[in-house]
């Protein structure tokens, strides 16, 4: 606990660095007619300083997804309740009207999506498609964000993009199609990027092409970074610190090392352990988390963990854990596992 | 040498230019030939097979069967079948689709008279039914569930669901009979004397300046063309309020709205766009079944056009004239059909045209 | 660990172990690229398989990895005869499946089953989950009465785990783990020798990805099956086989035991990921998850460039010439040097380095290594 303690990196969630977007017990309920309300996101708060690079991972339905769109603001309008807040500059960018939004994305926060071709308009070249975001933000003539796109492609490792602005999202490969969506994404310098399963619907060669672009470019425009990934091996190679959610709550959160070195929410642990690696005893049996999403239960008067966690207690299904902060480490569990498991 | 790091070949569909196209089309008007071929035989053996004759249809009931023996020899309706259809492809080829047994006129004169109007009114339904359905789609999917949505939507059902002939007679009752506001039926007023240039009654009051005969042929046309425009009308705005609602929810719009474009940017670039593809296919769809809504709103409005042609040629049995009519309407479906895939691949760059 | 798992095979083997139950020799599928003006003719092919052999033993399982469009997908149909293959021997239990045909190849597929990646996609949504799977039982003539064939609808059930009252409920009221626990069974009911599973895990969440992996482990110990695994995952595919085929632009470039493909992951990784040898697994190795993640590896270094190109861009220059691959300095040097020819379906696996003459089956064919190129830069 002493050396967790001294490795305890102030920016990671701490409070000394003014951070750049701070989220505030965000909310998300959907609402359809005739059904009971569900929510995807249930009090997610975290900091994101400026250059930092920062994680939200876990499985599908867990309100990763959904916490981003919150956050940029896409979420349809009807039969969606967002409640909380999130600070970016000193404005709640949830009070904040559909025109003013309109005018910060793209140009202070911009996304990149998980599905390069279904994202891409495929009626219009990729070119065009850059350059509007230029012309909208910067008010470029479009001699000027022609120019500007070739160089941002260029930027993003697209080969001869002079030639490929001219080029439709079908005639390009899926990790090019990635490329020009990130291109896209940072035409106008944004200083937050979500990139929401950006290598999901790549080969895993360009994964690791995307990711090692995604790297370089944050630490060279100093722009933060919300990784929104299911994969524990992106997170391991890119975030700083890594939030693990579980059915809309964040259960822990803790800087990368300290988190893979030792995870103390059963849910992290088991997640770590069931992947198999490179250097795991080859044809043993997995350990598995045992269910699935739909056991879950729900969070009231409960953990939703509970019914597939390996360490659950009788309190588990009696009373809400609470996400307890200590040494840089959030944690909401009843009986985690102990630090020196592993 | 080898080539530099990452220079990956152009794909073949970015190949796709003038020479795909015209190799397209040159490919699609050889199909069809063939397909008209073969349609022909079909009507030919078709008309033979219905009850009756022209001989029956000429001489009535109580003909003696040695006069309608001696009236099928004389038009050389006797002979085998396909002696027949020899004789009838031999004259095809020619040009020659015969003479009508009623007016005794050729039938292609006949034809070419009757086109202009059936066009015309066709015409005016295509652009009713587009310009309105268009828009009224799209206005719909963008107020998904308010009342004006559900309007439309119940008004499209009761607009497919309408037989012609009725919302025909309905409009012509009300509007013409009662009201007056339009000429209950014609091409033209037999008080307005127009010069007959190209057929196309509008146009020609344009063209010589005689601008009382095109306004005179505009108001003939507006009851008939919104009976014809009804159906198609209908099924375009349901098509484009489905497909722009589709658009909506894709996942580039949200890319669209996550760059921060201005609405009106958003909904012209990237939403209506991809919107009008599926459109565009129902449209080349609908002019097939105008063809067949044309014969019935001409019979109710007295439209001196193809339909009229036709319904008098199934009552008379005037094969002549029904082989030459059947066949133009499946050459115009597969032109217009064409002419959709080509508009496809024009609007829409993934298309390969193969 | 190498013990254990070495003493299971050769149990499994024991009925006639020498033969293989799978034998593809030279297996090629080559799709025509058509164009015409009025009728269609052939232009060219796409090299979607070509030329690949490979034994599986019975019980072993046998992992075959490559990145999307390399052909392992449809090399898995082929071997199933869910494509046609255009050359070559898919030899099953000594019977050439590739040249059955009508009522004889029917029969012959109830022994060899698939695991599709989509469980959602390649279930019949209108057919419940007892119907999907008395359908196969009865196709094969399996049936044996009412009560019989309940009883064993039971079975197959709970042996991938779930409740009995799942026969009466249809495809989408279950999650994606659920589901392809169904897929599993379905192939299961006709009592296969041979599954090809492919991607059987990419499509689930990572929670559930191991419950399956470790269902099928505990299947083929049971029932004695053989499993031929598709993926893209190395570590995944690793941790379930014996041994390890990696493809590339249609060809296998390299097999082995997936202990060895364990050992090379050592202290020396980062050194051995510059080697030239056997780049293509390698590159794998550091891309994908699990340990050897971008953290714990130099990705810059052997970063692959550019994406796979495609089986039919590559005309008649070896594998080894195209830009993406990184291969010897001489290999670079002289793309279309030699190798295939330039026209014509090539007949043969073997790989040969244009330099070396190289040819040794199995061996990389982008390059036969530092020790054999002269003009390798020496580390």
């Amino acid at each position: 606990m002493t050396t967790a303690q001294r490795t305890d990196d102030t920016r990671g969630g701490g409070p000394t660095a003014e951070p750049l977007l701070s989220v505030r017990d965000l909310r998300v309920a959907f609402q359809r007619k005739g059904e009971p309300e569900t929510v995807a996101v249930d009090g997610v708060s975290f900091d994101v300083a400026p250059g930092q690079v920062v994680g939200l991972v876990g499985e599908s339905g867990c309100g990763k997804s959904v916490t981003s769109m919150a956050i940029m603001r896409l979420l349809p309008e009807r039969g969606v309740r967002v409640s909380g807040s999130v600070m970016m500059d000193g404005t709640d960018l949830l009070t904040l009207s559909d025109t003013q939004m309109r005018e910060r994305r793209g140009r202070d926060m911009s996304m990149v999506f998980q599905d390069p071709l279904t994202s891409l308009n495929p009626v219009i070249p990729v070119g065009l498609q850059v350059t509007e975001v230029l012309r909208r933000h910067r008010g470029m003539n479009s001699d000027a964000a022609r120019k500007a796109a070739v160089e941002l492609l260029d930027r993003v490792g697209i080969p001869d993009p002079r030639r490929r602005l001219d080029s439709y999202p079908h005639q390009m490969s899926g990790g090019m199609r990635q490329r020009a969506l990130i291109a896209i994404a940072l035409a106008c310098s944004p200083r937050l990027l979500i990139a929401d399963e950006p290598t999901t619907a790549l080969d895993v060669t360009i994964q690791a092409q995307i990711l090692e672009l995604l790297r370089e470019l944050v630490r060279e425009t100093g722009a933060a970074l919300v990784m929104i990934t299911h994969d524990l091996g992106v997170v391991a190679g890119l975030c700083e610190t890594v939030n693990v959610l579980y059915a809309g709550r964040i259960v822990e959160r803790a800087q990368r090392h300290r988190l893979f070195g030792t995870p103390r929410h059963p849910y992290t642990h088991g997640l770590l352990r069931s992947i198999p690696r490179m250097d795991s005893p080859q044809g043993e049996e997995l350990p598995a988390i045992r269910g699935s999403v739909v056991d879950n239960v729900p969070w009231d008067h409960a953990c939703a963990f509970a019914p597939r966690c390996p360490r659950s207690l009788d309190v588990c299904v009696e009373v809400t854990p609470a996400g307890e902060t200590s040494g840089g480490r959030l944690l909401r569990c009843h009986n985690p596992v102990p630090a020196s498991a592993e | 040498m080898a080539p530099p790091y990452g220079a990956v070949p152009l794909s073949a569909s970015e190949l796709i230019g003038g020479g795909m196209m015209l190799r397209f089309v040159v490919r699609r008007l050889l199909q069809v030939l063939p397909t008209l071929l073969l349609l022909s035989i079909v009507v030919f053996a078709w008309l033979r097979s219905l009850p009756g004759g022209p001989a029956t249809a000429f001489l009535g009931d109580r003909a003696t069967p040695e006069s309608i023996a001696e009236l099928n020899r004389l038009m050389g309706l006797d002979q085998p079948i396909w002696v027949q259809y020899g004789r009838f492809l031999g004259r095809v080829v020619t040009g020659d689709f015969g003479t009508s047994s009623i007016t005794g006129q050729p039938v292609l004169d006949e034809i070419g008279r009757a086109l202009p109007a059936t066009i015309e009114l066709s015409i005016a339904a295509l652009v009713l039914a587009v310009g309105l359905g268009i828009p009224l789609g799209y206005v719909a999917a963008r107020y998904r569930g308010r009342p004006l949505d559900v309007a439309t939507v119940i008004g499209t059902l009761v607009g497919v669901a309408v037989p012609v002939f009725f919302l025909g007679y309905v409009l012509k009752d009300v509007f013409a009979v009662d009201l007056g506001w339009f000429p209950p039926s014609g091409r033209q007023s037999v008080a307005v004397d127009a010069t007959n240039v190209t057929g196309f009654a509008v146009l020609d009051g344009f063209l010589t300046r005689e601008f009382d005969a095109s306004l005179d042929a505009l108001r003939h046309l507006v009851l008939p063309a919104i009976t014809l425009a009804t159906i198609p009308l209908a099924v375009i705005v349901r098509i484009t309020r489905a497909s722009v609602l589709d658009v909506l929810g894709s996942d580039f719009v949200r890319t669209a709205n996550s760059k921060g474009l201005a609405p009106g940017t958003i909904r012209g670039r990237h939403v209506l766009r991809n919107a009008l593809l599926p459109v565009s296919t129902t449209i080349g769809l609908q002019v097939g079944l105008l063809l067949a809504g044309a014969v019935l709103t001409e019979r109710v409005f007295v439209w001196g056009g193809i339909g009229t042609l036709l319904a008098d040629a199934i009552t008379l049995r005037d094969y002549p004239r029904l082989q030459a009519v059947l066949l133009l309407g499946a050459l115009v479906y597969v032109l217009v059909n064409l002419l959709v895939d080509l508009s496809y691949a024009i609007i829409d760059p993934r298309v390969r045209l193969s | 660990m190498a013990e254990t798992s070495n003493a299971s095979a050769s149990e499994a083997q024991a009925p006639d172990a020498a033969a293989p139950l799978l034998d593809v020799r030279d297996l090629a599928v080559h799709f025509p690229i058509k164009r015409g003006v009025l009728l269609d003719r052939t232009v060219g092919h796409v090299y979607a398989v070509d030329g690949v052999s490979l034994q599986v033993r019975r019980g072993e399982t046998y992992g075959l990895v490559g990145e999307s469009g390399c052909g392992k997908s449809t090399l898995g149909r082929a071997i199933l005869r869910l494509v046609d293959p255009t050359a070559g021997t898919v030899e099953f239990d000594g019977v050439d499946v590739a040249q059955l045909a009508g009522e004889r190849l029917r029969t012959m597929r109830r022994r060899f089953q698939m695991v599709f990646q989509d469980p959602m996609s390649s279930l019949d949504p209108r057919q419940s989950v007892e119907s999907l799977l008395r359908e196969g039982i009865q196709a094969h003539g399996l049936s044996r009465g009412a009560e019989g064939d309940g009883a064993r609808l039971r079975e197959l059930v709970d042996s991938v785990g779930l409740p009995v009252a799942a026969l009466r409920r249809y495809p989408h009221e279950f999650s994606g783990g659920q589901r392809q626990r169904i897929g599993i069974a379905r192939a299961l009911s006709v009592e296969p020798d041979l599954i090809v599973a492919d991607e059987p895990v990419s499509a689930l969440d990572v929670s559930v990805q191991a419950q399956v992996l470790n269902l099928l482990g505990r299947l083929q110990a049971e029932l004695g099956l053989t499993y031929l695994v598709i993926a893209h995952d190395l570590a995944v595919v690793r941790h379930v086989s014996d041994r390890v085929g990696v493809m590339y632009l249609g060809g296998l470039v390299e097999e082995a035991p997936s202990q060895a493909l364990y050992a090379t992951r050592s202290t020396r990784t980062r050194r051995r990921c510059c080697r030239p040898s056997r780049c293509r697994t390698l590159i794998w190795r550091t891309a994908g998850s699990g340990s050897c993640s971008p953290a714990t590896c130099r990705p810059r270094r052997h970063r692959r460039r550019g994406a796979v190109s495609t089986p039919a861009a590559r005309g008649g220059s070896r594998r080894a010439a195209t830009p993406n691959v990184p291969s010897c300095g001489w290999c670079r040097a002289h793309p279309t040097a030699t190798g295939w020819p330039a026209t014509g379906p090539r007949r043969s696996a073997a790989a040969r380095c244009s330099h070396t003459g190289w040819s040794r089956r199995w061996r990389p064919m982008t390059c036969s290594g530092p020790a054999l190129c002269p003009s390798t830069p020496v580390r």
